[in-house]
């Protein structure tokens, strides 16, 4: 019995993107193995450890009562639960449905939605249980997962920048696409993470990294992208990946509501998204100074 | 500091000719088809020369072998929040104004690595990374960017604070710099006393006319490099085009910053309304203080791989716009928008003053033209001084 820290991966309502990006560590497996013993890992061994683990890695939101089960339990049976990507922290592209009627989408899409078990909503896992850590991105990156995972076993805080994509997109020397270009942009309210890819292939962040330290929104939706695009597409714009982020969602409402199509919330989530997602703690909304 | 090599140092701006106070300036001619024999030198002299070049709908800084790589018949309209390429009527190499790019990108690097630790059997080794010297020809550099060479001199090469990078690269570095012939509608060099004519700071300075260059020595070294060049006297009618051709940079410059008691009037103004009133439209995304040729601010993180036995130490610009830039014991200092813009506009037209005996702007107009929300800093300035101080 390897005497490592345990590490698990456990999937939830995803498209296993994020879990991919652990297996395209290629270069970094081996060292990873070396560093922990991975337990329960489903899409890279059958070979299945049960609970208890010491790390586990979180893939996915919750979309069914049976998943709200799961991950309580999931919860106990983990001593660090780190979520990873936009589903796990912020509910992800399926969390539209918290704006729109559910069994709409259920009808649009399937033959038979009467075989289909889901919620009404999509929530991030910090929503449910406690979460340690939320690893931002669809998908995540690389050396960002890598970094959490060294931390752990070092005991410090995982060193990931709460600063927007303009930064490093501005130290990699991209030319702004918003004033060279014209294009709408999400940079400024995004946080950084992914290197600035998008700007760095001429085209706009489109958020996947969910909102940044403090992000200003309304100066954003008001001055960087409806001068650019209309109410209902800056609206769209700000909800795709991280539509359910406490500030992309407020700011996507309140666009569509300026745009004469309200977009309310499900009840069930009525309150303030803000009230049980940690992404609002700490970097949260503005505070008033002195 | 060790001594400076006087043919190839230009620390102290002042310490320079300042060419236009001499009676008789010498003035040569460069015919346009031999630019590319100054290229060839430089790079025989063993530089490696960067300058402009079209990429990304800019006009960038990047490393240049041929004169066709220049922006040749292309110049930038530029406005707050606004910048596009555009062709001209002639085909002028240096026929644009300062674009996203600044020169600080080789002087001060975006990322370094500073040094590196590995953990062995006897401990922790550690070892500064070895940086391999960098000698650069700078081609295309304008008046207010020498001026911002001149004020990232004093951050980085104080007596008692020397940045042995910055050091290295700015002994060994050659400077040509080019005089305006336009004026973009952001720029304010004239009320930074930064330009637009290069008085100081150069080796060589050029002034294009549609034939070839009326060319300036400004140093020993650009002297050196001039005793290669295919240069004649140039006639009284080449000095009279390039003076014309100078004058109209300067009566395009429209905008003003007014910094008469600039310190004292913003000093006195920290509570004033407008800076909560610019914290509503700013979005603290720290462009302007990236694409600016003075921001000198930067972070240094350790970053380690898996097993935690090596650590590299890394140096990356930073800004006051990032809120965990002021984090101390337990939180932000400057937890809002607001109080980060304040930080921004009084350290580089106060505190500056005090801290480096000068201001922290030369008026190029990045900061403007590059803020996605078109935010600028002159008419911030004017709204906050213009009421009496709170
Ligand atoms: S392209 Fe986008 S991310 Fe890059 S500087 Fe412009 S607004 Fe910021
Ligand atoms: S600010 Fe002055 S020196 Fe600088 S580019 Fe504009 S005109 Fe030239
Ligand atoms: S203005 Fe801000 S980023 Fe620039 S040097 Fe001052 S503190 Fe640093
Ligand atoms: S503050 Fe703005 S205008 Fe002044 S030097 Fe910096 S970028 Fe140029
Ligand atoms: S002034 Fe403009 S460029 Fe600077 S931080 Fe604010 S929005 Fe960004």
């Amino acid at each position: 019995m390897s005497t490592l820290p345990k590490l698990a991966v456990a999937k939830f309502a995803s498209c296993d993107g994020c879990q991919l990006t652990l297996l395209h560590a290629e270069d970094e497996l081996l060292a990873i193995a070396d560093a922990v013993h991975i337990a329960n890992f489903a899409e890279a061994s059958s070979r299945l450890e049960p609970a208890p683990y010491d790390i586990t890695l979180v893939e996915g939101s919750i979309t069914t009562q049976k998943d709200r089960r799961r991950i309580v339990k999931l919860r106990s049976d983990s001593k660090y639960l780190i979520t990873i990507g936009a589903c796990a922290t912020a509910g992800g592209i399926q969390a539209l449905r918290n704006f729109a009627d559910h069994q709409d989408f259920l009808r649009a899409v399937y033959a038979r939605p009467d075989y289909i078990q889901s919620l009404a909503t999509s929530t991030p896992i910090a929503a449910h249980v406690k979460v340690d850590f939320e690893l931002r991105g669809c998908p995540i990156d690389k050396s960002q997962l890598l970094e959490v995972i060294a931390s752990l076993l070092a005991g410090h805080r995982p060193r990931t920048s709460s600063e927007c994509v303009c930064q490093p997109c501005k130290r990699r020397g991209t030319v702004c696409v918003v004033v060279a270009n014209n294009q709408p942009c999400l940079g400024p309210v995004t946080q950084a993470g992914c290197g600035a890819v998008c700007p760095a292939f001429d085209r706009g962040c489109y958020g996947c990294f969910g909102p940044a330290a403090q992000p200003n929104m309304l100066g954003l939706s008001d001055r960087l992208l409806q001068p650019r695009m209309d109410r209902a597409q800056s609206a769209r714009f700000l909800q795709t990946f991280n539509s359910y982020a406490p500030e992309f969602s407020a700011a996507g409402q309140r666009l569509w509501q300026l745009a004469g199509q309200p977009k309310p919330l499900h009840p069930s989530l009525a309150s303030s998204p803000g009230d049980t997602h940690p992404a609002a703690v700490g970097q949260g909304k503005e505070t008033t100074e002195e | 500091m060790p001594a400076k090599d006087p043919t190839r140092c230009h620390v102290n701006a002042t310490e320079l000719p300042v060419i236009d106070h001499s009676p008789t300036p010498a003035q040569w001619f460069l015919p346009r088809q031999s630019l590319q024999t100054l290229l060839d030198q430089l790079q025989r002299l063993g530089y490696e020369v960067v300058g402009p070049r079209i990429d990304q709908a800019a006009i960038v800084y990047d490393q240049i072998e041929s004169v066709d790589e220049l922006p040749a018949g292309w110049t930038d309209l530029q406005s707050p929040g606004q910048y596009r390429l555009q062709p001209r009527a002639d085909d002028a190499l240096f026929g644009y104004v300062v674009g996203p790019h600044s020169w600080k990108k080789y002087l001060f690097p975006p990322l370094v690595n500073l040094m590196r630790s590995t953990k062995t059997t006897d401990g922790w080794q550690m070892q500064d990374e070895p940086q391999e010297p960098r000698r650069y020809a700078l081609l295309g550099v304008r008046a207010c960017e020498l001026a911002a060479i001149a004020i990232q001199d004093r951050v980085f090469l104080s007596e008692r604070y020397t940045d042995p990078l910055y050091q290295q690269r700015r002994h060994a570095l050659l400077i040509i710099a080019v005089n305006c012939t336009q004026a973009a509608s952001t720029c304010f060099c004239t009320s930074m006393q930064s330009g637009p004519r290069c008085t100081s700071g150069f080796d060589l300075a050029l002034t294009e006319l549609p034939t070839g260059f009326v060319v300036e020595i400004g140093s020993p070294g650009g002297q050196a490099v001039a005793d290669d060049l295919p240069l004649r006297p140039a006639t009284e009618q080449e000095r009279e085009s390039s003076s014309l051709a100078r004058k109209t940079a300067f009566d395009q410059i429209t905008r003003q910053l007014d910094t008469t008691n600039i310190r004292d009037k913003l000093m006195t103004r920290l509570e004033h309304p407008r800076w909560a009133d610019v914290a509503s439209r700013c979005l603290s995304c720290a462009n302007c203080t990236l694409v600016c040729p003075t921001c000198f601010c930067h972070s240094v993180d350790d970053v380690t791989d898996l097993t935690s036995d090596e650590v590299i130490r890394q140096r990356h610009w930073d800004s006051c716009f990032n809120m965990d830039f002021s984090y101390a014991n337990g939180g932000a200092v400057r937890d809002n928008v607001r109080s980060r813009y304040r930080q921004w506009l009084t350290h580089k037209l106060a505190s500056w003053i005090d801290q480096f005996g000068s201001s922290g702007c030369v008026g190029c107009g990045r900061c403007i033209t590059w803020c996605p929300v078109g935010i600028d800093l002159t008419e911030e300035v004017a709204a906050i001084c213009s009421e009496p101080s709170t």
